[in-house]
């Protein structure tokens, strides 16, 4: 029988490969940070208190072209809906929990810690999957402090000429490239990315462009979908 | 361009996001047993807010850099960010992605 330590170590050992896409995201993350004129500690809030890294990106950008406050959070919890979906399908895996446990699994809820045990989990009956669970995602936890207190560090020092701030968008690139699985988030991709563009261009205020652009590009997926674009 | 809010009020945002983000992640976690799944409907929407929300991130900052539109090979963040892409495309890797991007910008800035 598996001990909980060895299922915690394979969680690990599994999230791993992922670090490496999470350093560069979390350097730019601190990087970010101070180029907006927010201080190391405020880096190290975000990541800490919220952990999210697109949504802390899009709100540290947001922060600094001074966007309403509520514009700042309801475009996080926009970003943010999508790990619903995670809550929703590894919840069953997760019922027999204490809530203190509950707590933490749903704080380490990221893209990486649900598609690595998620896929474990569909393989193997045996996994302590809490242990399995907690491994990858407070091994990507604490890789993400790190770095973006690094790049917050680091910030300060890099000549704007080089500019850093592009690296903000390419990692969104990067994010939304596997995301393009057919025809209709395609059509996502497509008419959101437009429609903000067009939001950002009209000069319409209050930084509304990811929201409008959320509700309109999910809109244009759902359509493509009824149309049977199953391709 | 730095932000002209106070450090209060980023600590703030902070703590709000913190714990908004917190409620979305716990949600079924939580509600499971009391709402086994996500209404079909629901979860097909859901499904398509990555999508829609990325390239709502990527778009402007390639297309519109400055805030005006700027479709054209002299505009080197959407050439950079194009050839970025096909890096996304073809590797799936943040890193591979974000080292074609910069050293693309670099050369058209630098070099060209």
């Amino acid at each position: 029988m598996p001990t909980v330590s060895s299922d915690l170590l394979d969680g690990v050992r599994a999230a791993g490969p992922l670090q490496l896409g999470i350093a560069p995201f979390g350097l730019v993350a601190g990087v970010a940070a101070v180029e907006q004129g927010l201080s190391v500690a405020h880096a190290l809030g975000f990541s800490s208190l919220v952990f999210a890294g697109a949504s802390q990106l899009a709100m540290i950008e947001l922060l600094g072209a001074d966007a309403p406050l509520a514009i700042v959070v309801g475009t996080a919890v926009v970003i943010n809906l999508r790990t619903m979906m995670y809550s929703a399908s590894i919840a069953p895996y997760f019922r027999d929990l204490t809530a203190r446990s509950k707590a933490l699994a749903s704080y380490l809820l990221t893209d990486q810690a649900y598609a690595v045990s998620i896929a474990r989990y569909g393989r193997d009956g045996e996994t302590d999957r809490f242990a399995y669970y907690v491994g990858a995602g407070a091994s990507l936890w604490l890789v993400w402090q790190v770095t973006t207190v690094a790049g917050a560090l680091l910030g300060s020092g890099l000549p704007p000429e080089l500019g850093f701030d592009f690296a903000a968008p390419l990692v969104f690139l990067a994010l939304l490239v596997p995301t393009l699985k057919d025809r209709a988030s395609g059509a996502a991709c497509l008419v959101g990315g437009l429609v903000a563009t067009g939001v950002v261009v009209a000069g319409v205020p209050f930084h509304l462009d990811i929201i409008v652009a959320a509700v309109v590009g999910v809109l244009a997926g759902l359509a493509v979908e009824s149309l049977g674009g199953d391709a | 361009m730095p932000t002209g809010y106070d450090s209060a009020t980023v600590w703030l945002v902070i703590a709000l996001a913190g714990v908004l983000t917190f409620a979305i992640r716990g949600s079924f976690i939580y509600l499971f047993g009391r709402i086994d799944d996500v209404p079909p409907a629901a979860e097909s929407a859901l499904e398509y807010v990555p999508a829609a929300v990325f390239a709502a991130l990527v778009f402007p900052a390639l297309l519109a850099p400055s805030g005006d539109l700027a479709v054209s090979v002299g505009n080197e963040k959407l050439v950079a960010g194009a050839l970025a892409a096909l890096a996304a495309w073809y590797t799936e890797r943040v890193l591979a992605t974000i080292l074609v991007g910069m050293g693309a910008l670099w050369v058209l800035r630098f070099v060209v």
